[in-house]
């Protein structure tokens, strides 16, 4: 019975419902902390500088590179269900969300490609 | 989720999507030599149009972002839909506060 109600959860566009919900949840927490690290040019550049300097490290650099793949995610995952919503139905869903993960992670890549 | 945050959420969704692609333009842009400061304010600094757009992502982002977490803490989280409503409403005061602050700091400062 469990095994039943549960096997939806393979579906590719049940993963791409939640990696677009979990997307979402992390740019939300990760929001106040961009916005409080741009807030330190409030006192000039040097503030600003010192934080920059901090991001050069190659953890925080990943860490980057992930930000960036949950930017693509949510935005691919955000227009497909815009044109799921407004436009009529069209077939190969499935194959929408894969190629909306493949181009995400391609951004990803190329972003820490340059960063390194 | 009720009629006017769904629409909210989409409409607020269709205004972001050419800002995010902007975005992570600006984001390979700036980071295509390191980032620095005075190259950040460079551009920024006194710029309307900047500030315009930033101004109305931080606006976007912050009602955005307050429905979906509004939704995510009524269907995953034990809190009823009134106190899910009032938290995602102070975060979302609190994103719109710290990101104007920040459109403020590269902007004005």
């Amino acid at each position: 019975m469990i095994a039943r109600q549960m096997k939806h959860r393979g579906d590719a566009l049940w993963i791409a419902a939640l990696v677009h919900r979990i997307s979402g949840l992390a740019l939300a927490i990760f929001l106040p902390f961009h916005f409080l690290a741009l807030g330190l040019a409030i006192d000039g550049t040097a503030r600003l500088d010192g934080f920059l300097r901090w991001t050069d490290q190659p953890l925080v650099k990943i860490a980057e590179g992930g930000l960036v793949l949950l930017l693509a995610a949510h935005l691919l995952g955000g227009l497909r269900i815009l044109v799921i919503e407004n436009f009529a139905w069209r077939d190969g869903q499935k194959q929408l969300a894969t190629v909306a993960a493949a181009i995400s992670l391609l951004v990803a890549v190329v972003f820490l490609a340059r960063m390194f | 989720m009720n009629v006017r945050l769904y629409v909210w959420q989409r409409a607020t969704a269709a205004v972001m999507a050419p800002l995010v692609l902007g975005h992570i333009a600006v984001i390979f842009y700036a980071t295509r030599q390191g980032l620095s400061a005075a190259d950040i304010l460079s551009r920024t600094r006194g710029s309307i149009v900047w500030a315009a757009y930033y101004g109305i992502f931080v606006a976007a982002a912050s009602i955005h972002a307050s429905i979906g977490i509004r939704n995510i803490l009524s269907e995953w989280s034990p809190l009823n839909e009134r106190r899910a409503g009032l938290i995602a409403i102070v975060f979302g005061l609190l994103l719109a506060a710290l990101g104007a602050r920040a459109v403020a700091a590269v902007v004005l400062s």
